[in-house]
């Protein structure tokens, strides 16, 4: 091979510059963010549906009820328990956002962290974030 | 030892197929409908009102000039959050007040009387028989409820403006800018609208459905009454039987579903 010496030099900087990222975030990765209850949300113990399908599939629940809402004028919805919600984000005390009160950390948290941008607060109230000192 | 091969993949393919097999029919299995609990439902409000057509009577004799009119305006605006934009063009309204000569276009006519020339008239979306407005829409964002209502689902509408273009009325307005800086006071029961959606009277459906009256019926002491155009009975259908009544623009057939005592 002519040339050896060069072309493995080559190669060695060209490797360790692709492959950068990688080893210079290597053990920094920022562990996945888990959504805080509020005391409301704890104290009710279950949601629409359990919390894992919830983790999964809340945005298309969320799609279905609002289509079911809007659409149908359906309202209500009764768990497999017998335990009933008012099928809305943001308004009245047992609608999604009546219980898990605070958006920044039960909402923006996980969606920060996988970096998706839902609309929902273009136009639904979002409530009122409670100041840091009130939260202590 | 002739055929071990032979025997050997056979053995071997019938393992393969039976593991394959198995996730399948545990799913099976488990998706049979021997779970104890039922299947969650939705259903209406046990308050919320109903009817087979929603229609609304204004008694415009009982309004003598704007006045009478701002409350309600206001107390329908309030509480679905409607913005106040300082940009004429850019207003949205779901209920306003307009001349008889506007707002009647083909009943007008130089000689009318001085009471009905200078007497403002409450104007809304008209919940037409055939929408024009659910017609034109192409991504069916404004649709017509079976009770009559014509709703809008915000979530879907595009922004096209051919709805618009399509009412008679000009009952709807396009948020030509965030309308959220100029809502005074926010409704918390109630969303926003974001820039490039178009908006409209819902007759209150969200009220209905947790069995109040639309805003401006309770807001207008009486002059306003609604209920089922259907129902021979209901209150409506009795001032109906009892005054003379007219509708907005009837020729054009879209068969309006507010009336005017005059």
């Amino acid at each position: 091979m002519y040339d050896k010496n060069k072309i493995v030099t080559g190669l060695v900087i060209f490797v360790a510059i692709v492959t950068f990222p990688f080893w210079y975030n290597l053990g920094k990765a920022i562990p996945a963010p888990e959504p805080k209850l509020s005391e409301k949300a704890k104290a009710a113990k279950e949601c629409v549906v359990p919390k894992v399908d919830m983790k999964q599939e809340h945005m298309q629940i969320l799609d279905l009820w609002r289509d079911t809402v809007v659409r149908d004028a359906n309202r209500v919805y009764k768990t497999g328990k017998g335990k009933t919600f008012n099928m809305s984000l943001s308004t009245g005390e047992d609608s999604c956002m009546g219980c898990h009160e605070n958006k920044a950390e039960f909402c923006d948290k996980c969606h920060n962290y996988a970096s998706v941008d839902p609309y929902c607060w273009d136009c639904h109230i979002a409530p009122k974030e409670k100041k840091p000192e009130e939260n202590k | 030892m002739g055929n071990s091969r032979r025997s050997f993949l056979k053995v071997a393919g019938i393992t393969a197929l039976g593991i394959g097999t198995k996730p399948v029919l545990d799913v099976f299995a488990s998706s049979g409908g021997n779970g104890a609990e039922p299947k969650p439902e939705v259903s209406q409000n046990e308050e919320a009102l109903t009817a087979k057509k929603w229609g609304m009577v204004i008694d415009t004799r009982k309004f003598n000039s704007a006045e009478d009119l701002d409350p309600i305006i206001e107390a329908c605006h309030k509480i679905h959050n409607v913005p106040e934009l300082p940009e004429p063009r850019h207003k949205i309204m779901w209920l306003w007040e307009d001349e008889y000569k506007h707002a009647f276009t083909h009943r007008e006519h130089e000689l009318v009387n001085d009471r009905i020339k200078h007497l403002p008239f409450l104007v809304l979306c008209n919940h037409c028989e055939k929408p024009a407005c659910v017609r034109a829409c192409p991504t069916k964002a404004t649709f017509k409820r079976d009770d009559g209502i014509v709703l809008m689902d915000f979530h879907r509408c595009i922004g096209c403006r051919f709805c618009m273009a399509a009412c008679p009325y000009g009952s709807r307005s396009f948020n030509f800018r965030d309308p959220r800086p100029f809502i005074k006071e926010e409704n918390k029961e109630f969303p926003t609208r974001m820039k490039g959606v178009v908006e409209k009277c819902n007759f209150c459906a969200e009220r209905l459905a947790v069995g109040k009256m639309p805003a401006c019926v309770e807001a207008s002491n009486g002059a306003i009454t609604f209920g089922d155009l259907d129902d021979s009975e209901s209150e409506v259908r009795e001032l109906l039987r009892t005054n003379y009544t007219i509708r907005r623009k009837p020729d054009l057939g879209a068969g309006p579903s507010v009336y005017y005592i005059v």
